[in-house]
């Protein structure tokens, strides 16, 4: 109704490149920064806030799996332990060598790129199934390392305790200082996205996906580019894995284990491969699904069970509709959430006409 | 290498384990012409170009570009270095817009990294801005005008080739290689398709290298005619001397059994 592209002339090339190319865009984004920024932490109970917390993490993580598997056309199962390398790198630097968030944040990043770029190696050889295989070796192999090197994995229960991260003699120690600790991440993350996949990293990036014979012939080096998908995607990981970290105030490799990459190959698949709105839509819908199931639960399966047998049925409920939801979208709408979106956009962009 | 090829390749071989699909064959590419690559099915034509391009690596022979050794370089590099190319079957980006491919075509005339890229306002975004003038130039071109914004994957089958020989245009190649550009077209495609080669030749002053079936479009636009037959290069010359060459009739009709005149 409002967002219309109608009567929009572009005069210059960088308003034709713009990420949100309509006059409307202004007032768009000052009311979700409003929403956000103010009308959020001051209304929402601070448990809710927990849950939108959680939300900004996934979203990191599932945006950085997406540019991998969704852009590039690759595949990880892997990505939970780029995660935990990230997570035990920053705690072991925040512990051992007492530094602030703002250098082990990066480092944790960078150093999950560097092993995301060896367990990537495989792709300039191999592809789908058998690169999957080759990224599910990966993701063991590093659950067990940082298991059983106490060096990596500080000793007992294999978990290191980090205090909370604090800038200027700030501590983020509430829920609500959080919230805005992981709102500002998940947003450069977002922007930072939006701008890779519109650049000529992101073009070649989906070059490689949809035809990396032509890709090569017209320029592009392919395994160059397939290792730089590996790098960015274990580095939006890490920096995952760093604010889990700080978010729970422990490193635990508990937190990173083969179905956590599951969940969030489940993220880009619902929310939509090769979109970031998609990857935004599937961190919320798959973070939301178990409190719910959870919810509905605790007030329609009281009923029928006691407490004791509650907690076995809703974990098994749990990965059941997980595993339902994901066929369903397979059938349904293959593009995710995202596609749902641009439907109902679509529809309302000519309403009330039909055409 | 002499100034009137740009192109040269000597005594070229490539063999798929007891196939040999290409087998010595030398050719000279004259600066700013047309030389067409005709054969029949299976002669080793796309062979030829997949290892000017890089794509294959001969197993001897050797691939000269502009006096420069480029036989042993990756395809990406070549790429660079002046080379373009269409496929014989469209090879598009197919989720990605006209504008788009023809942007991915200029990838190495551009240099924005991650870091810049991540940034994008400011390098990266001056740096598309400025590549996208060259962009608009071969839309324009190729009166792409009202297609920028379309996913490739729904335009018609002749408009997809003529994106292809854009894509393959942006990068500001020295010589272009084009595996069938007309192939499956009508004659009205055919001839539009012929025009364009024609003007990317004089106009842009592109020497191409031209692979296809229509003997007509071949005859009427080629400055030299290579004749290709199991792997072998069996006549070269002008159209006219290509025609009438023995060896050539023979390839395409057979002999017939007094060995004689067909």
């Amino acid at each position: 109704m409002f967002h219309r592209e109608s009567g929009v002339f572009k005069t210059t090339y960088s308003a034709d490149m713009a990420l949100y190319p309509l006059p409307i865009a202004k007032w768009t984004v000052a009311v979700l920064a409003l929403i956000f920024v103010v009308i959020v932490p001051l209304t929402v109970h601070e448990y809710y806030l927990s849950i939108l917390n959680l939300i900004f993490i996934a979203i990191v993580g599932a945006l950085g799996l997406n540019i991998l598997v969704g852009y590039t056309g690759q595949i990880s199962i892997g990505h939970a332990a780029f995660m935990s390398v990230g997570a035990y790198t920053a705690a072991n630097l925040a512990v051992r060598l007492d530094l602030p968030f703002w250098i082990t944040l990066p480092a944790g990043g960078l150093m999950a790129a560097a092993i995301g770029v060896i367990v990537g190696m495989p792709s300039l050889r191999i592809k789908g199934l058998y690169l999957a295989i080759a990224t599910l070796a990966g993701q063991l192999i590093i659950e067990w390392t940082i298991n059983h090197v106490p060096a990596i994995s500080g000793g007992a229960q294999a978990s290191i305790q980090v205090d909370r991260p604090s800038l200027f003699g700030f501590s983020f120690n509430t829920q609500g200082s959080l919230y805005f600790f992981l709102l500002f991440f998940a947003v450069v993350a977002i922007v930072a996205t939006l701008n890779l996949v519109r650049s000529r990293i992101g073009r070649a990036f989906v070059a490689v996906r949809d035809q990396d014979i032509a890709a090569e012939i017209i320029g592009i080096d392919i395994y160059r580019y397939k290792l730089l998908a590996f790098a960015i995607s274990s580095f939006y990981a890490g920096v995952c894995g760093v604010l889990y970290t700080y978010y729970f105030g422990i490193a635990n490799y508990e937190q990173f284990q083969l179905i956590v990459s599951i969940d969030y190959l489940a993220m880009i698949i619902i929310g939509g491969l090769g979109s970031v709105l998609g990857s935004i839509l599937g961190a919320i819908f798959v973070t939301l699904l178990p409190i719910v199931i959870r919810i509905l639960m605790e007030n329609v399966g009281s009923l029928f069970f006691t407490t004791a047998e509650m907690a076995n049925v809703i974990s098994g409920l749990r990965l059941g509709a997980f595993g339902g939801l994901i066929i369903f979208f397979l059938i349904v709408e293959p593009e995710g959430l995202n596609r749902l979106w641009r439907n109902i956009r679509s529809y309302f962009r000519v309403w009330p006409f039909s055409y | 290498m002499d100034d009137v090829s740009i192109l040269g390749v000597a005594t070229l071989s490539k063999k798929f384990g007891g196939v040999t699909a290409v087998q010595d064959v030398s050719l000279e590419v004259p600066r700013g012409g047309i030389l067409s690559i005709i054969g029949p099915n299976g002669a080793g034509k796309t062979s030829l170009l997949n290892m000017i391009s890089g794509f294959y690596k001969p197993d001897t022979g050797r691939v000269v570009l502009d006096g420069q050794n480029i036989t042993q370089k990756k395809p990406s590099d070549i790429a660079a270095l002046g080379i373009g190319r269409t496929f014989q079957n469209i090879a598009l980006f197919s989720g990605l817009t006209v504008l788009d491919n023809l942007m991915l075509g200029r990838h190495v005339r551009m240099k924005a990294g991650v870091l810049s890229s991540v940034i994008y306002w400011g390098m990266a975004q001056k740096e598309d801005i400025a590549h996208r003038e060259a962009i608009e130039e071969i839309i324009e071109f190729l009166k792409l005008q009202d297609l920028r914004k379309q996913p490739t994957a729904a335009l018609a089958y002749g408009l997809r080739k003529r994106v292809e020989l854009g894509r393959a245009l942006a990068n500001d190649p020295k010589v272009l290689l084009l595996d069938e550009p007309m192939g499956g077209m009508n004659q009205d495609e055919k001839e539009d398709m012929a025009r364009y080669i024609l003007d990317v030749n004089q106009e842009r002053g592109v020497t191409v290298v031209l692979i296809e079936h229509d003997m007509g479009v071949v005859m009427d636009i080629s400055d030299k005619v290579v004749v290709l037959d199991r792997g072998r290069c069996i006549a070269t010359g002008t159209p006219d001397e290509v025609q009438r060459h023995r060896k050539v009739v023979e390839a395409y009709l057979g002999t017939s059994k007094s060995g004689g005149r067909v």
